[in-house]
């Protein structure tokens, strides 16, 4: 049996990292009061909250917490008409959090994500090791056995050329969730009791060209290294699938961190996820999702961009165009996904002006 | 595929002897080894005689063994920790593990001795998934299972050849890393078994591993030698190279490696700057071989791991050999080590016993 952490007397940290140049972005439809249990180690940043659903109910946000709140009705007015390409009675919300920040990195969490205890029982601060996830170097081009090298009490093994042991900057950071596991509804019907117990203590870079199923729940990225690229789809009201906006912005993701030299990790920092969904609902929203997925793979492992692809945005719409021709077969639902996505890369370049930020992404 | 039954009698476990004294050594591994059978393979250039304690059902092979076997021509291919491989040329079971002799059991975190062996046997006997990332590890281990997104028709996964194993204390790093780190120990025990994507390469150290001989033996050779080649780790990239080689052809055959559990505890041995002031071209090889295995393709004609090791070799020889003649010597070395492994190490009797 795993719990969440106590953080009752935990004292803030006097210098957090990336305090200016990090956003929390929370999707909710709910309440923050999760934030509570948070607060020690989210107070010091600020917050982005995208409010799902009904916008006129008002969700309360804790004392204390420096903050700007979005609901339907400002992405709409925000966005006009180019607010189509933003999910609605889903969590894939989230992502017009990403494009109205205006900070480098982006931490993404849900709100029924508690603070998780480490093994000797000290509560996780899940920021602070995101952070230096992202601030140290990946490794996808050779496979290090003893995981993250940059860790401090790790180093690359033997044989590991020298050559590569600079790295590449790493793009994302995917943390893991303890307690409820992060199941499809067919295995959470089969192991309705299963609970993730095991605190894997390791931190290591997924191999180029392996893709992997991302999940939004606990994130981080450098918003201004591969920002455009994290889409999270057309899901929830009017759509024909759910729970599955995380899972394409991290194939599309992977994808373009492969292309233009860029790192994913996954492994720590976990979070303690306390509320499982109802399987039933889950199935209903991914089953469609469970076929599509056979073809949508070989899509992603097969995608090969152009040379002259050097930016995100130019490698996104570039996977756009190959989402319709070859995903479009499948279901029209890919042809409006891949013009969302188009839609998506308009709306982020409109809000995010080359030049505003100095800064244009890709190859570092 | 599903889960595999493995018995106590299809395993060999195959210690490499460079050290003559083994009583230590055995009598702490004693509560693991003692169900199978083991081979010893004494290295050629060790002068004294082995101690091994009583009890254990076990072969040794020594130099004149190997002479015997092989012709005294070929035995230099065996000396060191390469003498392991002569255990593995010999053995008549399906599955080896393998464990350096300055090696003794891990307690895991909860702070139990860790079985290496029964590890090994459930990692091999277990699918691997290397066409996709679990970013919960191993599915099939209890309390785990494919995450969200997983796709349905991956989850069977491929049958696993190679089980990486990693260490406590004196962790694997080459002679510059830890003489500028040499109070560094590794002492994180990271419980996670996981499987190393397809096409995706890592440095297999041969001090921990275990692999299904039939699958991938004729692949498994330390065909690149040292000029240096030493008797501490850090002298040789025997293993480096072989694992390369597995992973070749296991990507090719839709076979999967898996690294991870278990973990064994390496005793601290030898002096790092030692080891540097020698002359040390393995760290300048690395840079040639890693590319070369990144970009070698099998041809669809290629169905065994022997031809995937022929087809090596050819490759071996053409883009590296140019580069160091160390590399030509390795691909002629693939070639006897196929030699080897057809006239001894696929019949059915075994030799000189």
């Amino acid at each position: 049996m795993v719990e969440p952490a106590n953080t009752a007397n935990i004292k803030p940290h006097p210098y957090p990292l990336l305090k200016d140049e990090l956003d929390i972005v929370i999707p909710t439809i709910r309440n923050l009061d999760f934030l509570e249990m948070w607060r020690p180690f989210f107070q010091p940043y600020h917050l982005i909250i995208v409010q799902d659903g009904d916008p006129s109910k008002i969700i309360k946000v804790p004392e204390g917490f420096d903050y700007e709140l979005y609901n339907r009705n400002d992405i709409n007015r925000i966005l006009g008409p180019k607010a189509s390409c933003i999910s609605f009675k889903d969590s894939a919300c989230r992502c017009f959090g990403y494009m109205v920040s205006r900070k480098k990195y982006i931490f993404t969490i849900d709100d029924d994500c508690f603070v998780a205890q480490d093994p000797s029982g000290k509560p996780v601060n899940a920021l602070e090791q995101h952070i230096k996830n992202i601030l140290s170097p990946s490794t996808p081009h050779f496979f290090n056995t003893l995981y993250d090298p940059f860790r401090e009490g790790a180093d690359f093994v033997r044989g590991y050329p020298f050559s590569m042991r600079e790295g590449v900057p790493t793009a994302v950071s995917h943390g893991l969730w303890l307690n409820i596991p992060d199941y499809d509804a067919p295995t959470q019907l089969v192991k309705p009791r299963e609970r993730n117990t095991r605190y894997v203590d390791a931190v290591m870079t997924i191999p180029k060209g392996t893709l992997f199923p991302m999940c939004g729940m606990n994130l981080t990225f450098d918003r201004e290294l591969i920002g455009p690229a994290m889409y999270f789809g057309l899901m929830g009201d009017g759509q024909p699938i759910g729970r599955y906006d995380d899972m394409w912005a991290g194939w599309c993701v992977k994808v373009i961190c492969d292309h233009l030299g860029l790192g994913v990790k996954t492994g720590l920092p976990y979070i303690f996820h306390s509320k499982a969904s109802n399987p039933f609902v889950n199935l209903k929203k991914e089953y469609k999702g469970i076929f599509w997925q056979e073809d949508i793979i070989p899509f992603f492992q097969n995608v090969s961009l152009p040379k002259d692809c050097t930016t995100v945005q130019k490698c996104y719409i570039e996977l756009s165009k190959q989402v319709k021709a070859k995903l479009g077969e499948i279901d029209p639902y890919f042809n409006k996904l891949s013009d969302a996505m188009v839609t998506w890369i308009e709306a982020w370049d409109d809000l995010n002006p080359v030049g505003a930020s100095g800064q244009v992404n890709g190859k570092v | 595929m599903s889960e595999v039954n493995i018995m106590d009698n299809e395993v060999d476990i195959v210690i490499g002897a460079l050290q003559s004294d083994l009583t230590s050594f055995m009598n702490e591994w004693r509560p693991v080894f003692i169900r199978y059978h083991l081979i010893i393979v004494k290295d050629p250039d060790l002068k004294e005689e082995l101690q091994i304690p009583e009890g254990f059902n076990l072969d040794v092979y020594s130099k004149s063994d190997i002479d015997r076997v092989v012709g005294s021509s070929k035995s230099i291919l065996f000396s060191g920790f390469s003498c392991r491989y002569f255990g593995y040329l010999v053995s008549r079971k399906k599955y080896i593990i393998s464990i350096d002799d300055d090696c003794v059991p891990a307690r895991d975190d909860k702070g139990i001795l860790v079985d290496a062996a029964a590890e090994h046997i459930s990692n091999l006997a277990t699918p691997a998934t290397p066409y996709f990332f679990n970013t919960l590890y191993d599915p099939y281990r209890e309390g785990a299972d494919f995450v969200r997104g997983y796709p349905f028709s991956l989850r069977s996964g491929v049958t696993c050849a190679l089980s990486c194993g990693l260490w406590l204390n004196l962790a694997d790093f080459d002679a510059p890393t830890q003489a500028l780190k040499p109070g560094q120990r590794n002492s994180r025990y990271v419980d996670a078994v996981m499987t190393v994507p397809a096409r995706a390469f890592m440095p297999m150290s041969g001090i921990n591993i275990a692999f299904d001989r039939e699958a991938v033996g004729p692949a498994l050779f330390p065909a690149l030698r040292l000029a240096g080649e030493g008797k501490l780790r850090w002298e040789t990239m025997e293993d480096i190279w072989s694992g390369m080689c597995v992973k070749v052809v296991c990507d090719h055959l839709g076979l999967g490696v898996k690294t991870g559990l278990p973990y064994v505890w390496r005793k601290d041995r030898g002096n790092a700057v030692e080891t540097l002031k020698k002359e040390w071209e393995g760290v300048k090889q690395m840079e040639e071989v890693v590319p070369f295995f990144q970009s070698v393709r099998m041809p669809q004609t290629a169905t065994t791991a022997e031809q995937c090791v022929v087809e090596m070799a050819t490759r071996v020889k053409e883009q590296l050999g140019s580069v160091d003649t160390g590399f030509t010597r390795a691909a002629e070395a693939m070639i006897e080590w196929l030699k080897l492994w057809k006239a001894v190490g696929s019949s059915s009797s075994v030799p000189g016993v």
